[in-house]
């Protein structure tokens, strides 16, 4: 892979933090306005904590979940978090990533956020974008594609999943005390991971 | 003495919480504050939360009481950060509203009962008539 794990992150948080108040726009029509400043705040800490030089993967992510529990200050920080220490644990003491090894990052930060945040799919929850994104990865790996091809395959499913969302209504978080009247918007915690998957892609495609 | 934890996105609350649970349970000195995030923001940090837990526990456990949202998953993950790493110190959260579970639990504790008994008498305030 060309450049380091530093780049990649780079990448994520950069993506985040231009789409800071787009997310806490988001957050604003269902939740608490936070969600934009909470992961920019987050993703600032990750890029000063992280060693720009690390060069083992799994470490720097297991940094950057560390970052990210005690930065975020929402249910965001512990949800992602968590999923990037599930990440850096698959990771530890890689330099390189090939196409199972992303999958297993997939499976293992659906897991991790799984355990922490209850939610299944369905709940108007990041999960909506990640699980498809997951499963078109999974399949468009099996059927021979490579890392990049899969990868904006899942990034289609995430968008589809993060328009789904707006369909459902939301039964976890601050969202749902609103009911039904969260149908209509788009989760900004799927709207989030879409673009975390969109900044790794585009680090995999030397952008 | 089971030591009790403060969560909450807010400094101000947790210390005032602390304050006033060691004015009725004079004596415990292993209430200990974990709100806001480091910068002065509103929010929750596991990872003040787990040194809270480590300063709250003498050896008996920990029972964590916890405002709303985020404080229960970020006290969630506290836990696992000190299994994670082997450490030893039973925490619990309460199911319990935080100022009427603080004083509850810190009054129990400082009875000197068990952690199961704190954990109860904290969560049993939660039924309590103000009117």
């Amino acid at each position: 892979m060309p450049g380091s794990i530093y780049k990649c992150l780079s990448l994520i948080g950069e993506r985040i933090i231009a789409n800071k108040d787009y997310l806490t726009e988001l957050d604003r029509e269902i939740g608490d306005s936070d969600h934009g400043i909470n992961m920019a705040r987050g993703f600032k800490a990750v890029l000063e904590k992280v060693n720009p030089d690390e060069s083992d993967i799994g470490a720097a992510l297991k940094k950057a979940g560390m970052t990210l529990l005690s930065t975020v200050g929402g249910a965001s920080g512990p949800l992602y978090g968590t999923a990037y220490m599930e990440a850096g644990k698959i990771l530890a003491g890689k330099t390189e990533i090939d196409s199972q090894d992303m999958k297993a990052v997939f499976e293992a930060s659906i897991a991790g956020i799984q355990k922490r945040g209850k939610a299944v799919r369905g709940e108007k929850t990041m999960l909506d974008a990640i699980i498809p994104a997951s499963e078109t990865y999974a399949k468009k790996i099996s059927e021979g594609a490579d890392m990049i091809h899969a990868l904006d395959a899942a990034i289609e499913s995430a968008h589809e999943g993060v328009e789904y969302t707006k369909t459902i209504i939301a039964t976890k978080g601050r969202a749902s005390y609103l009911g039904e009247r969260s149908i209509g918007h788009q989760d900004p915690g799927a709207t989030s991971a879409t673009l975390m998957l969109e900044a790794i892609c585009d680090y995999l495609k030397g952008k | 003495m089971v030591g009790i934890v403060i969560a909450s996105h807010s400094w101000k609350i947790a210390e005032g919480v602390c304050d006033l649970a060691r004015e009725m349970a004079q004596g415990h000195s292993g209430i200990i504050p974990a709100g806001g995030l480091e910068d002065g923001s509103m929010g929750t940090d596991a990872a003040r939360i787990m040194t809270a837990i480590r300063e709250a526990d003498s050896g008996d456990g920990v029972v964590i009481i916890a405002d709303i949202g985020s404080s229960i998953m970020s006290s969630e993950t506290a836990i696992e950060l000190l299994e994670n790493e082997d450490e030893n110190i039973h925490a619990v959260i309460a199911d319990a509203p935080l100022v009427e579970g603080a004083i509850c639990a810190a009054v129990e504790a400082a009875a000197g009962s068990p952690i199961d008994s704190v954990l109860a008498v904290a969560e049993e305030s939660r039924g309590a008539m103000k009117l």
